[in-house]
């Protein structure tokens, strides 16, 4: 500390360090850790038990399965989306972009019964989905729908700014040498958005992996075939089962801080390459 | 050429607005026509309704705290994080990132293993006479677990990008430290931390997963607003769920119109 | 000439960017386009190029009207002004680039390649991405990579803008080397006049949108046509009563301009070699610049500028020396005239 202070002219880092370690400490560190702890109380046979039995690791595959799909079909339209937005002039254009967030402000819950309401089979979109023989809800791909929703911003937003920083230079030295629109788009532009879209791709993966409150309406819950993980987790308290309830969410922390991680290894690759 | 650009830009045009319309303004437009589908005056009767007032009630505590404190602790790590060189600084700033990464399930999960039934705290708890699990202060601690990286994230990049310059100007000329940060810092990241506020109370008013988990959704006690739109909707109470979930709508639009002015604005000034 | 431009114009919503240019470029020259931001020079290159089309007039290169073709496929290469390397390539695969597009078969681009390679000096980098290189050798791969399809003309965007300025003077003479190897016809834009006159065969220096003047470095330095060739160029002061200093008349309504390179300091008349001329002045200021040293004199009201050799007797700040003007160039709003110092021959010689 002493040397700290030595060398900073800034002062407040004692006090600012204080507030940020307190408040840490209590809000995450402390309860996170205690789930830790408790998840060890019934042995590695019976976490194993309740962390990978049958029913369980169907709902890790729904999940894992739906945010995958989610996550790609978001990674396509993000794309076009944020091109669309960063180079195009067209009326509404600031609207389109603020209903871009839609899904940051509107609570998932209400965004659950409404995506449900709408995708069933007497549903304004739902009709035509039943229509051609796609079962819309209660089922994967109702659920994906609702990832989609959910995650459609986290794509968007981190492209976006990539792409209204990208020179246009690049584009016009790859004109200049002779290459067509689709040589531009895959070797040029495909290339420099790369880390932005996977970043992206890892935010919207993550966010659906741990969605609960749009999911739950329209996925129908049906044990080994749309039942997602952090409802098995629901179903586990509400049988006062802590053990298998902690087991379930020590897995699933484990692949959020994995996909952090890659997320942050992207981010510093990232930062290499635009020097 | 022109003629092939153009048809390229009308088709990535049509596909954007029919994704948006489609995944974003469909569902919207979903709450607000069937929430009036039985008329008026089942609306009325619906958003007058005892529980709704007090489950509206206790979404705006548990946002107002959150958003307060969240406020605080994002001005101070911001402070630390971006003024001061310390080892584990990354640690820190993935730490203050990770309830971006958890399930809002799992969130509600570590303050029932914390202070509930099974919780090391419970005894001492139960001692005191202190109900914090399945009470209105696990809701509101489940709020702020979820909601609290929203103000620190945006501000810690742009004060980052900002540098200490002005700030190390403002020290040699002997200003304190509160007298620096209002003075110097605030004007300048005044417009982000705002975003960062209106993101916070967005998350924080319509948190679903971590506070159903620590709610025990006992109706007009520990209820909020997207918590009860969940109990209407399955007592087939589809109308008054909507009309429920109405009042959320309507303040998801006053944040994305909020999040619109502000990011305009913002532009503006530093052009 | 090879390249054409006729009558070319071009807005920009309601700027006037380019008014009606017209200029020829013969085979082979190097061209320096010279002018301050904003007075059109870039938007010429990008013309040419293919990157913007002119709102009129014909751009003509080789004998072919080129306004309808692709920039891609009018045989240019360009050197961006910073370099825009593709950041996730190789500088081998950064070359190597337009000849992929082009399709040419693996054996040649990579005999290609490491021919150009070898001609920029980068033996050895060819792994290495742009973030890796320093500004001028990131300036030497694009350099390659605008030349690997061999093209006829190569145009220069501000090519040593971003780069820092004692490697700045090594490359120019680099690129004029190179130029000269390969003795492609070139063009290129840049603002600082010494780069264009040293570089340069010839200068076309844009104002306002319009050609202002074309010529060699020597001729536009020593014959400006236009007043504002007259004061772009070197370090001019610019009078406006010069009629009050030894030896030169004014012409109504005109200013003049005194370049340094036309002044001479001295202690004494002797000094200056001509006592009729020259006259007295004091030392107000002295800046040394490394090569010499840089004087402000005043002569009555007017302050000149004036350079002095560092083997020369130093002068100091308040010292009374002689000052002689050989000429200046005066102007009205059109046209640019010289004037000799006509007291420097004897006024009135007596015959014995």
């Amino acid at each position: 500390m002493a040397r700290w202070k030595k060398t900073k002219v800034i002062p407040g880092f004692g006090l600012s360090m204080g507030v940020v370690l307190l408040y840490l400490s209590l809000i995450v560190i402390i309860p996170l850790a205690t789930v830790f702890v408790k998840s060890f109380d019934s042995g590695l046979s019976g976490f194993m038990k309740a962390a990978f039995s049958q029913r369980v690791v169907a709902g890790y595959k729904v999940s894992l399965l739906c945010s995958f799909i989610a996550a790609s079909v978001n990674s396509i339209f993000g794309i076009i989306i944020s091109w669309v937005l960063v180079r195009y002039d067209f009326p509404c254009k600031r609207i389109i972009d603020g209903f871009i967030d839609l899904p940051f402000a509107l609570p998932t819950a209400v965004a659950g019964i409404s995506l449900t309401t709408l995708f069933a089979k007497n549903g304004w979109i739902g009709q035509f989905l039943y229509s051609i023989g796609i079962q819309s809800i209660h089922s994967k791909f109702g659920i994906s729908m609702a990832l989609v929703f959910i995650g459609i911003p986290f794509v968007v937003r981190t492209i976006q700014p990539v792409l209204e920083d990208l020179d246009i230079q690049y584009e016009e030295a790859a004109i200049m040498l002779g290459a067509d629109r689709i040589q531009i788009f895959f070797r040029v532009i495909v290339p420099e958005i790369f880390p932005a879209l996977l970043t992206g791709f890892a935010l919207a993966f993550a966010r659906g992996l741990g969605e609960y409150g749009s999911v739950i309406f329209i996925a129908g819950n049906q044990p080994m075939k749309t039942e997602i993980a952090p409802l098995l987790i629901m179903s586990k308290l509400g049988e006062y089962d802590y053990s298998g309830a902690t087991a379930i969410a020590i897995v699933m922390l484990f692949a959020s801080f994995m996909i952090l991680l890659l997320i942050n290894i992207l981010q510093a690759l990232f930062s290499k390459f635009s020097k | 050429m022109n003629k092939k650009s153009h048809f390229v830009k009308c088709l990535l045009l049509f596909v954007s607005l029919a994704f948006v319309f489609v995944m974003l303004v469909l569902p919207l437009a979903v709450v607000l026509i069937k929430c009036l589908e039985e008329g008026w005056v089942t609306y009325r009767s619906t958003i007058t309704d005892y529980y709704t007032q007090k489950a509206l009630g206790l979404t705006l505590t548990a946002t107002i705290i959150a958003t307060v404190l969240n406020t605080i602790f994002g001005l101070f790590a911001a402070w630390a994080i971006t003024k001061f060189n310390f080892r584990f600084k990354n640690a820190l700033t993935t730490i203050i990132d990770l309830p971006f990464a958890i399930s809002p399930i799992i969130a509600g999960l570590i303050f029932i293993m914390t202070f509930g039934r099974i919780g090391f705290l419970h005894p001492f708890l139960q001692a005191h006479h202190i109900k914090i699990v399945f009470a209105t202060p696990g809701i509101v601690l489940a709020t702020l677990f979820v909601t609290f990286p929203f103000v620190a994230r945006e501000i810690i990049p742009l004060m980052n990008s900002q540098g200490n310059e002005e700030e190390e100007a403002a020290a040699m000329m002997g200003a304190n430290g509160f007298t620096i940060f209002f003075k110097v810092t605030l004007p300048k990241i005044k417009w982000a931390l705002i975003y960062g506020i209106i993101l916070c109370a967005a998350r924080a008013m319509g948190e679903f997963g971590a506070v159903s988990v620590v709610s025990g959704s006992i109706r007009g006690k520990t209820n909020t607003l997207p918590l009860h739109v969940e109990i209407l909707y399955n007592e087939f109470k589809a109308t008054e769920a909507f009309g429920v979930a109405s009042i959320l709508v309507i303040m998801a639009i006053v944040i994305l119109i909020l999040r619109n002015i502000i990011e305009y604005r913002s532009r503006r000034e530093s052009e | 000439m090879y390249v054409e431009l006729k009558n070319i114009n071009k807005s920009f919503k309601a700027f006037k960017a380019i008014d009606n240019v017209s200029f020829g470029i013969e085979k082979g020259k190097l061209i320096g386009l010279l002018g301050a931001s904003g007075s059109g020079k870039t938007t010429i290159l990008r013309m040419i190029a293919g990157l913007e089309t002119p709102d009129s007039g014909d751009i003509i290169i080789d004998g072919k009207r080129v306004n309808n073709i692709e920039a891609g496929k009018r045989g240019i290469g360009f050197v961006f002004q910073n370099y825009a390397l593709f950041r996730h390539m190789t500088v081998f695969e950064n070359i190597a680039f337009g000849l992929k597009i082009n399709k040419v078969n693996k054996g040649e681009i990579n005999e290609r390649v490491i021919e150009l390679i070898k001609l920029i000096g980068l033996e050895g980098f060819e792994k290495r991405y742009p973030h890796q290189l320093s500004g001028g050798q990131k300036q030497r791969v694009a350099f390659a990579r605008a030349l690997a399809p061999n093209p006829q003309l190569l145009l220069l965007d501000e090519p040593f803008a971003a780069i820092d300025a004692k490697v700045r003077k090594e490359l120019r003479g680099w690129l004029r080397e190179m130029i000269d190897k390969l003795g492609i016809t070139s063009i290129f834009v840049t603002h600082d006049q010494n780069e264009a006159i040293e570089v340069a065969d010839e200068i076309i220096i844009t104002y306002q949108g319009k050609v202002e003047q074309i010529g060699t470095p020597a001729d536009i330095y020593i014959n400006p046509q236009t007043p504002y060739v007259a004061q772009f160029l070197g370090e001019p002061c610019v009078i406006e009563d010069y009629g009050r200093l030894k030896g030169f008349d004014k012409v109504k309504n005109s200013k003049a301009i005194i370049r340094p390179e036309f002044i001479k300091v001295g202690k004494t008349a002797e000094e200056v070699g001509s006592i009729y001329g020259s006259e007295k002045g004091i030392v107000e200021q002295i800046f040394f610049r490394g090569s010499n040293t840089e004087l402000k004199v005043r002569v009555g009201e007017i302050l000149l500028t004036a350079y002095r050799n560092l083997d020369e007797q130093e002068f100091k700040i308040g010292e009374e020396v002689r000052i002689l003007i050989y000429r200046l160039n005066f102007f009205d709003d059109v046209k640019v005239h010289s004037m000799e110092n006509s007291a420097i021959k004897d006024p009135m010689p007596v015959y014995i």
